[in-house]
């Protein structure tokens, strides 16, 4: 046993209420490594996916059909206006029952949907909603004069999009998405509520074998979170300063 | 099959009816340019001016009428309006430079991502153009750094670099203090020189006599009264340009 682990183990003697047991036992820092690994990997998947959920929600949203518009708004409203953690259990126990399913061992059948995947699946789909109405709005402030200019060189709706609209779009809307993709991260907790092994449950779980380290693992659940948001704000705001033109307005 | 030779109207425009729902902006317009040509369109605020010519573009649709451009229809829904744009080139009176390109990107952009051409070559053309609108030296300046009248000569770099028949020029110069105005004058002043076909829409009188072969007057959508531009200001009939011109003038 090393020092370290010494004066945890000499801690939890002295001060019960203070057991870190995480920093000496085995299978609970197993458990909360575990638990760090698939909240940072459910953030960067539901982040990205979400990211893009956004932007062929805006692209889809300017189509000139009236029923593509719709569906995009009915995505909106459903997903916004409902819980997350309902959508969470809506998608694991209800759509999850009609997933097909396959056998990798030859022996038990399992869904080709796991839990993580309709945790990555429906966070996604939530923070995308809104993602979809952040670049929506972005989109709006670019003026329409920017966009004819593109038309009038001949740029098609596809390529005006990408190479002219969204990269200003995008300055405009950093801080509201910023916003957005730090509640999501913290929304990520709710995918205990389909047993995804993310840090909740791995604390919940912790706490379970060991009732002392109550105050042990809300604090590590604080300082992780603390510094995965804080990365993403800082990574967020380098970006706005790295992105920002010369005598222009946002 | 295009059958068009430079004989025939590079830009023909026949009795054109354009509304925006109820309200009626072009009620039959009819006119020609040919090659080379450089005519300005004159005429109040609201007389459907800017609509006249976005339609030549195709910004705007048309309910009735032609438009057709080195012969092709614009007026069709088949039309295929890449390359209609390379044909025709537009500038604005606000500019609408892309805020988050330097100059010379913005010269480049369209060539490359459009038309897919070669990047060495482009630039090389862009160079040019930049000298030929006389802003060197501001290659690497974002739009937000440069004068209006700086940030004009690029738009009109810009739509240059499309290598286009025709050019559109809506009130380009409207925004500008009287100083810069010259500068972009002179701009359109060498392009019409070279032979490049020009239609202006314009508010500066002098300029319009001096470089315009063929003047056309605007009222309420209809083309009131048109000549050269020795005669049009001398001896107009018609008492709505008789009237426009002594408020302007
Ligand atoms: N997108 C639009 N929707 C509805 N009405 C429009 C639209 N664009 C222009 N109009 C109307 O069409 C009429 C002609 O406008 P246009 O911009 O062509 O005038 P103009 O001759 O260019 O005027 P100005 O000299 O002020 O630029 C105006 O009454 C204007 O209100
Ligand atoms: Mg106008």
């Amino acid at each position: 046993m090393t020092g370290f682990e010494q004066f945890f183990v000499e801690l939890a003697d002295t001060h019960p209420k203070w057991n870190f047991v995480y920093f000496y036992q085995e299978v609970e820092r197993s458990r909360i490594i575990t638990g760090i690994y698939y909240t940072i990997g459910l953030s960067i998947l539901t982040i990205f996916f979400s990211v893009i959920v956004g932007l062929v929600g805006a692209w889809m949203q300017g189509s000139k059909n009236k029923f593509t518009r719709m569906i995009v708004q009915g995505f909106i409203q459903f997903f916004r206006n409902t819980p997350p953690f309902v959508q969470l259990l809506f998608f694991y126990f209800a759509l999850g029952q009609f997933t097909p399913t396959h056998s990798p061992d030859g022996w038990l059948e399992v869904p080709i949907i796991s839990n993580f995947g309709w945790a990555v699946i429906s966070l996604s789909l939530f923070a995308g909603s809104y993602n979809v109405e952040i670049f929506r709005s972005g989109i709006e402030a670019v003026p329409v004069s920017t966009r004819e200019a593109a038309e009038s060189l001949g740029y098609n709706r596809f390529q005006s999009f990408t190479k002219i609209i969204l990269p200003l779009c995008f300055r405009i809307c950093l801080p509201s998405l910023n916003n957005n993709l730090i509640n999501l991260v913290k929304t990520t907790t709710q995918a205990f509520g389909i047993a995804v092994p993310e840090l909740l449950y791995q604390c919940i779980s912790v706490y379970n074998d060991y009732s002392t380290s109550m105050n042990a693992v809300m604090l590590l659940m604080f300082i992780v979170f603390f510094l995965i948001v804080g990365l993403i704000a800082w990574s967020s705001h380098a970006l706005e300063k790295n992105l920002k033109i010369p005598g222009y307005g946002v | 099959m295009n059958t068009w030779t430079e004989k025939e109207p590079i830009l023909s425009i026949k009795d054109v009816h354009k509304s925006f729902g109820e309200l009626e902006v072009l009620k039959g317009v009819t006119f020609d340019v040919m090659k080379g040509e450089v005519i300005c369109i004159i005429g109040p605020s609201g007389s459907g001016k800017s609509t006249l010519i976005r339609c030549v573009n195709a910004l705007n649709d048309i309910q009735s009428g032609s438009i057709k451009v080195e012969g092709v229809e614009v007026n069709d829904p088949k039309l295929d309006k890449l390359a209609l744009r390379r044909k025709v080139g537009m500038v604005f009176q606000q500019y609408n430079l892309f805020p988050h390109k330097t100059a010379i990107q913005n010269i480049m952009m369209a060539p490359i991502q459009v038309l897919n051409q070669d990047p060495k070559e482009v630039e090389e053309r862009a160079h040019s153009l930049i000298k030929k609108v006389r802003l060197e030296g501001k290659e690497n300046s974002f739009p937000g750094e440069l004068s209006g009248g700086q940030q004009q000569r690029i738009a009109i770099a810009r739509s240059l670099a499309m290598e286009p028949n025709i050019m559109l020029f809506d009130e380009i110069t409207a925004a500008l203090d009287p100083e810069t105005v010259k500068e972009v004058l002179v701009t359109i002043k060498d392009l019409a020189q070279d032979g490049m076909t020009c239609c202006l829409v314009t508010h500066e009188m002098g300029f319009a006599k001096e470089i315009a072969d063929h003047i056309y007057f605007t009222d309420r959508g209809i083309i009131v009264e048109h000549g050269p531009p020795k005669t049009f200001f001398t001896e107009a009939k018609d008492p709505r340009t008789k009237e426009f011109l002594s408020q302007i003038l």
